[in-house]
C-alpha cells in the first residue's frame, strides 16, 4: 500500500464509504419498495447527495445539532441514527424512531444531535440557531447546523437566521444543498443570484462553494467552517452543488429534467463511484475492502426492512399519547 | 339609663385583615337566655365561616342584625341585657350605638404581622396585648398563626400574646435546617430570644404542642406553663391519610376532603380556606419542608416523638385540651399524661381552638392564672 | 411575605426569580432590554411597556434584544429549548404571530408528538393581548382561541398579578411550549403577591366569586367585567358564580361543569371574536356534559365578528361590557 494522501486515516475512509453506501442502498431500497406500494405516504430520497451529508457529518459529534429537511434520510444516517429505527418509522411501525408518529419527513434522534427532518421548508434554520445559542450559552463547544435546499434558501426564515447568527456571533453553519431543483423548479429560475454563497456576503458571513459530489472537497470545506464556528469565529454558509438521482418525491415523473440528465448524473456525478476511484487509485484502500462493505451494507438494509415489516403497528392507545410531557 | 347592664353583640373581628362579615344566621331567638360559650349566630367572612359564641351572659333582648346581611366589624348585631332593663333603654342604646372607628386601619395590614430576624431565619409573627403574662401560640403541621384567629384577641385581654409561623410555614422562612422536633424547638427558642422573652406560657396545637413540650423538656427555664391542644407527641397513632393527603394534595379537589379531617363540622372547610392552603403549598420550598417534617415526625402513620414521660418529669403546670371528635390524633392520647389537667371538649375536631374558641380561650386564661 | 404588586411588576419578578434560580433561563425579544448597541442607555426600555425593565442590570447577557425577525428569534428560542435552555421569548404583541406562526404551530407544538415523545420543548412565548389601547386591528387582538386549537401548545391568560407570577413561573418550569398572554389593560392592576417564588398549576380554574344562580365563565380582562356585572346583579338578587379559567389549554372544564350543575345557567364571556372562540367551546362542552342541569340556553358574550376598530367610540363598543354580561345573565334568568 502507498502512503495515505488523504486528510483521513484509512479507518475513517472506510467509515465514510460505509456511511455513503448505507445512505445509497437505504434510498435505492425505498425506491423499489415504495414502487411496490409497501410504504405509506410519500418519501423524498437523498440518493446522489451522499458525499455532502457524509463529508460534513464526519466532523460532528453528538453534541453538535443539525436541523434537516424533508429530504432527511441521508442526514439521519450520517448523524448516526439507527437505520433499523428509521426503516421502521418509514413503515409506520411502533418500533420506529418516532413510534410511527412522524414518518419519513420527521425522523429525529436528539441523543444523536439530529433535531429532526422537517416538512416545512426553511423551518430548520432558526431552530439550529437556537441550538447554536444553547451551545454558546451553556459554554460547550457544540455547534448548530441547518440544511436547506436551493429552494428553501429563498425562505425568509433562512435569511433572517443568517442575520441573527451573524449579529449574535453564533457557532452556526448554514449548509445549502443545491441540487438544481426546488421540487420541479430550476434554481436558475427561482433564485436571483448565481450562487448562494454570494448572499452570505450580504450578511457579513463567509460563503463557500464546494462540489457536493466530491467527498474530499466537502470534507475539507466543511472542516474549515465547522472549526471556525467551534472556535467562536461565528457562522458561515457552505453551498454544496450536487445532483439528485431521483425525483422530488417518489412517483415524480421528472418530466422537467433534460433528456438523459439522470443517466448522465449516474454515470459521471455519482459520488460513490468517484470516491471508490480516488481511494483505490491512490492505493490506500483495496477494492475488495469496499466490496466487503457493500455486502455488509446490503445485508444490514435487508435486515432493517425485514424487521420493519415484521414489527407491530401502533395501537389505538398510542393515538393520544406523546402530545405533551404533562397535560 | 341602665347601660351598664346592656351588653352588645358585635360583628367580630377575626384577624386584622377582616373589615366586614356576613351575619349568615341567628342561632338563638329573641328572649333566649344566653350563657357564656353558647353559639348565638353564624358569621362568614371571605376567609372563614364560624359560629360566634357568647362572651357574656344575658337575655338576647334584640336581634339588630338581619340574617344574610353584611356588616362592618364591630357593628351592633344584637343586644344582651337582663329582663329588668326596659325596652326604651334598649332602643336608646341601639340608637346611640356607633361603630367605633378602627384605629388599626391607619397602620393597615402592616401592623397585623411583623417579622423577626432570628437565628433560624425570618419568622413572621403577630403580637397583641400590652399587659399580663407572656403567652406564645404555636400552630401545628401545615398551619400558621392564623390558626389562632379566634383566640389571639380574646387572650390578649389578659396577656401579652405572640403567635408566630414556624419555619417552613405561613410566611416564615421556608427552609428548615433541621426538619424535626429539635429543629422546630430551637426555632421556638430563637423566636423567644428575638422578641426578648426570657420565659413564657406556651400554647401549642398538634405538632406545635410537641414543639412546646420539647422546649419545655430541653429548656424548662424558658417555659412557665404548657397548654397542649390536640397534641402530637403523646401517643403513637396519627391519621396517615390526613398527613399524606395534606402533603400530597395538588389541587382543590384533592385537598378539600383531606381538610374535612380537621373539623367536627366539615361545613367550616370553605373554598377560601382551601385556596389559601394551596397558595401556601405552592410556594417554593414548602413541599420540601412538609415532606421532610412528615417523614421525620410521622413516618408511616406513626408518631416518632413520644414526650409524655418527659413532660410528666418536668413537673411543669400542664393543661391538655382535646376535641372529642379529633380525627387526626385520638383524644385518648390526653390520658398519657399523669400530672396534667385534661379537658375534652365535645362537638369539636382537631381544630378545637377554632371550633370551640370561647371554651378554649377560657381554659387557657384560667390555666395561666 | 405578600405585598401589593401590579401585574407588570409581578411578571418582572417572576422572570427575575426564575433567572436567578435557573441559569438555563434566558429572555429574548424585541427591545426587551432596549437600546442595545445604541449610543445612549444600554437598558433603555425594558420592553415596550417596561415589563422587563431592570432585569438586564441583574442578569446581563441572558437578556437579549433581537432584530425584528420574529421567525428567526422565536424559532431560535424553540430550538434552544430542545437543547438544554428554558428560553422566554417575547413576541411583544400576539398579533405578530402572523410572521412566525410556523415556528410555533408546526415546530414547537409538533415536536413531542412527531418525534414519538422523545422531545421536550420548554419554551415560553410571552405576548400582549387584548383591546382597549386605541391600537387598532393589528395590535389589539385576543387570539387565544387560535393557539388553544393546536395540540401541543399550552395557553395561559392571567387575570391578576398573583396568577400572573405563579403562572409565569409554572410556564418557565413547564416542559411543554407555553403561549403566555398578558392583557395590556391589566398591567397596572394590583393584588397581593408573595415575595417568594410560587407556582399556579395549569388546568385549574379559579372560582373568583361564588353564587348559586348563574355561572359566568371568563378569563383575562373579562374577569373584571364579569365581576362588575356580578356586583350589579347581586343588587337585583341574582347571585353569579365567576369561573376564571386562567389557562385555556389545558382547560378546567370540570370546574365549569361542576358550577353549572349548581347554578343551572351559563354565560360564556370571551374578548375574542365569536366563531370557534373559547366561549363557543365552553358552551358546547357544557351543552354536551351538563345538558340536563341547564335551566336556560347558554349565552355567549364576545367581541363582534370584526377586526378591532381604532376609533375610541368604536373600540369601546367592540369590547364586551359589564352591561352586556349582566344582560346575558338576565336573559338566562328570564322565565
Amino acid at each position: 500500500m502507498n502512503d495515505n494522501v488523504f486528510p483521513l486515516g484509512k479507518e475513517d475512509l472506510l467509515k465514510a464509504y460505509r456511511t455513503m453506501k448505507t445512505i445509497r442502498e437505504f434510498e435505492e431500497r425505498l425506491h423499489v419498495d415504495f414502487g411496490r406500494g409497501e410504504i405509506p405516504g410519500f418519501v423524498h430520497l437523498y440518493a446522489g447527495e451522499e458525499a455532502a451529508a457524509t463529508g460534513i457529518m464526519m466532523h460532528l459529534n453528538d453534541q453538535d445539532r443539525i436541523a434537516s429537511t424533508h429530504r432527511g434520510h441521508g442526514h439521519c444516517i450520517a448523524k448516526g441514527v439507527d437505520i433499523g429505527e428509521m426503516m421502521a418509522e418509514i413503515y409506520g411501525k411502533i418500533t420506529g424512531a418516532c413510534r410511527g408518529k412522524g414518518g419519513s419527513m420527521h425522523i429525529a434522534d436528539l441523543s444523536k444531535g439530529m433535531m429532526g427532518a422537517n416538512g416545512i421548508l426553511g423551518a430548520g434554520s432558526p431552530l439550529a440557531c437556537g441550538a447554536a445559542l444553547a451551545a454558546k450559552t451553556l459554554g460547550h463547544k457544540g455547534i448548530g447546523m441547518s440544511f436547506t435546499g436551493d429552494g428553501a434558501s429563498n425562505q425568509g426564515t433562512f435569511l433572517e437566521s443568517l442575520n441573527l447568527a451573524a449579529i449574535w456571533n453564533l457557532p452556526m453553519v448554514f449548509v445549502v444543498e443545491n441540487n438544481g431543483y426546488a421540487e420541479s423548479t430550476s434554481v436558475d429560475y427561482a433564485t436571483a443570484v448565481d450562487s448562494y454563497a454570494d448572499r452570505a456576503a450580504g450578511f457579513g458571513v463567509p460563503g463557500v462553494i464546494v462540489d457536493g459530489t466530491d467527498f474530499f472537497a466537502v470534507y475539507e470545506a466543511a472542516g474549515e467552517v465547522i472549526r471556525r464556528a467551534r472556535e467562536g469565529g461565528g457562522p458561515s454558509l457552505l453551498e454544496c452543488k450536487m445532483v439528485r438521482f431521483f425525483g422530488h418525491f417518489e412517483g415524480d415523473a421528472q418530466t422537467y429534467r433534460g433528456e438523459g440528465e439522470n443517466e448522465y448524473n449516474r454515470e459521471n456525478n455519482d459520488c460513490l463511484k468517484l470516491f471508490r476511484a480516488r481511494v483505490t487509485e491512490a492505493g490506500v484502500v483495496d477494492g475488495g475492502e469496499l466490496d466487503a462493505i457493500d455486502s455488509e451494507v446490503l445485508a444490514a438494509i435487508d435486515k432493517a426492512v425485514e424487521e420493519a415489516v415484521a414489527a407491530p403497528l401502533p395501537g389505538a392507545a398510542d393515538l393520544t399519547t406523546d402530545v405533551y410531557v404533562k397535560y | 339609663m341602665s347601660e351598664a347592664n346592656i351588653t352588645p353583640v358585635l360583628m367580630p373581628k377575626w384577624g386584622l385583615s377582616m373589615s366586614e362579615g356576613v351575619l349568615v344566621d341567628w342561632l338563638v331567638d329573641e328572649g333566649a337566655e344566653i350563657n357564656v360559650g353558647d353559639e348565638i349566630m353564624e358569621v362568614e367572612t371571605d376567609k372563614i365561616a364560624s359560629a360566634v359564641e357568647a362572651a357574656d351572659p344575658g337575655v338576647l333582648r334584640r336581634r339588630v342584625g338581619d340574617a344574610g346581611e353584611t356588616y362592618p366589624v364591630r357593628a351592633l348585631l344584637g343586644v344582651l341585657a337582663p329582663p329588668e332593663v326596659s325596652d326604651d333603654d334598649i332602643d336608646a342604646y341601639i340608637a346611640a350605638y356607633e361603630v367605633p372607628v378602627d384605629e388599626d386601619d391607619d397602620e393597615g395590614a402592616a401592623a397585623a404581622y411583623e417579622f423577626a430576624e432570628t437565628a433560624v431565619g425570618r419568622l413572621r409573627y403577630a403580637s397583641r396585648g400590652d399587659d399580663g403574662p407572656a403567652l406564645v401560640l404555636i400552630h401545628g403541621f401545615g398551619g400558621d398563626l392564623d390558626n389562632w384567629l379566634f383566640n389571639i384577641d380574646a387572650l390578649a385581654e389578659r396577656a401579652r400574646v405572640y403567635a408566630f409561623d414556624l419555619p417552613g410555614h405561613g410566611q416564615s422562612v421556608k427552609a428548615i435546617e433541621d426538619p424535626g422536633l429539635a429543629g422546630l424547638a430551637s426555632a421556638l427558642q430563637a423566636f423567644l430570644d428575638t422578641v426578648e422573652l426570657d420565659s413564657a406560657h406556651l400554647v401549642g396545637h398538634s405538632m406545635g404542642a410537641a414543639v412546646a413540650a420539647r422546649l419545655a423538656c430541653d429548656a424548662p427555664e424558658r417555659v412557665q406553663s404548657l397548654t397542649l391542644i390536640a397534641a402530637a407527641g403523646l401517643g403513637p397513632e396519627i391519621n396517615a391519610d390526613y398527613i399524606d393527603g395534606f402533603v400530597g394534595a395538588e389541587s382543590r379537589r384533592e385537598l378539600k376532603p383531606v381538610l374535612f379531617n380537621l373539623f367536627a363540622d366539615s361545613e367550616l372547610v370553605n373554598r377560601s380556606m382551601v385556596d389559601d392552603l394551596l397558595k401556601y403549598k405552592r410556594i417554593d420550598g414548602v413541599q420540601e419542608a412538609l415532606s421532610s417534617l412528615a417523614a421525620e415526625l410521622f413516618p408511616g402513620g406513626t408518631q416518632s416523638a413520644q414526650l409524655a414521660a418527659d413532660i410528666d418529669a418536668s413537673g411543669l403546670n400542664t393543661l391538655v385540651i382535646w376535641g372529642s371528635g379529633d380525627a387526626v390524633i385520638p383524644a385518648a392520647h390526653a390520658q398519657a399524661l399523669g400530672n396534667a389537667a385534661i379537658e375534652i371538649i365535645d362537638g369539636a375536631g382537631h381544630m378545637v381552638q377554632m371550633e370551640k374558641a370561647s371554651a378554649v380561650n377560657a381554659l387557657i386564661l384560667e390555666h395561666i392564672g | 411575605m405578600a405585598r401589593n404588586l401590579s401585574m407588570k411588576d409581578a411578571i418582572n419578578e417572576a422572570l427575575d426569580q426564575e433567572m436567578s434560580r435557573d441559569p438555563t433561563v434566558i429572555v429574548m425579544g424585541e427591545d426587551i432590554v432596549g437600546g442595545s448597541g445604541s449610543p445612549g442607555e444600554d437598558d433603555a426600555w425594558g420592553g415596550v411597556l417596561g415589563v422587563t425593565k431592570g432585569l438586564y442590570a441583574k442578569h446581563g447577557d441572558r437578556l437579549m434584544d433581537t432584530p425584528l425577525s420574529e421567525s428567526a428569534y422565536i424559532g431560535a428560542a424553540i430550538g434552544a429549548s430542545t437543547c438544554g435552555l428554558r428560553p422566554v421569548a417575547e413576541l411583544m404583541f400576539l398579533d405578530f404571530m402572523g410572521v412566525c406562526f410556523d415556528q410555533i404551530f408546526n415546530q414547537a407544538a409538533k415536536f413531542r408528538y412527531m418525534f414519538g415523545g422523545k422531545a421536550e420543548t420548554p419554551v415560553t412565548i410571552r405576548a400582549m393581548v387584548g383591546a382597549g389601547f386605541r391600537a387598532a386591528a393589528q395590535h389589539s387582538q385576543m387570539l387565544t382561541p387560535l393557539f388553544t386549537h393546536i395540540p401541543g401548545l399550552k395557553v395561559v391568560c392571567p387575570s391578576n398579578a398573583y396568577d400572573a407570577k405563579g403562572l409565569l413561573i409554572q410556564s418557565i418550569r413547564d416542559n411543554d411550549p407555553v403561549i403566555f398572554c398578558e392583557h395590556k389593560a391589566l398591567y397596572a392592576s394590583e393584588t397581593d403577591v408573595p415575595e417568594e417564588s410560587y407556582t399556579v398549576p395549569f388546568g385549574e380554574a379559579n372560582i373568583v366569586r361564588e353564587g348559586s344562580d348563574a355561572t359566568i365563565v371568563c378569563y383575562g380582562l373579562m374577569v373584571h367585567r364579569a365581576s362588575e356585572a356580578a356586583e350589579t346583579l347581586a343588587g337585583e338578587g341574582i347571585q353569579c358564580e365567576i369561573v376564571d379559567l386562567r389557562t385555556l389549554s389545558p382547560i378546567d372544564t370540570d370546574s365549569v361543569v361542576e358550577s353549572v350543575e349548581n347554578t343551572g345557567r351559563l354565560v360564556c364571556v370571551d374578548e375574542a371574536n365569536p366563531r370557534c372562540s373559547i366561549a363557543a367551546d365552553i358552551a358546547a362542552t357544557v351543552s354536551q356534559e351538563a345538558f340536563s342541569s341547564l335551566k336556560a340556553a347558554p349565552q355567549m358574550v364576545t367581541a363582534p365578528h370584526t377586526p378591532v376598530p381604532f376609533s375610541p367610540a368604536l373600540e369601546d363598543l367592540y369590547i364586551p361590557s359589564a352591561e352586556a354580561i349582566a344582560d346575558a345573565v338576565r336573559k338566562t334568568m328570564a322565565p
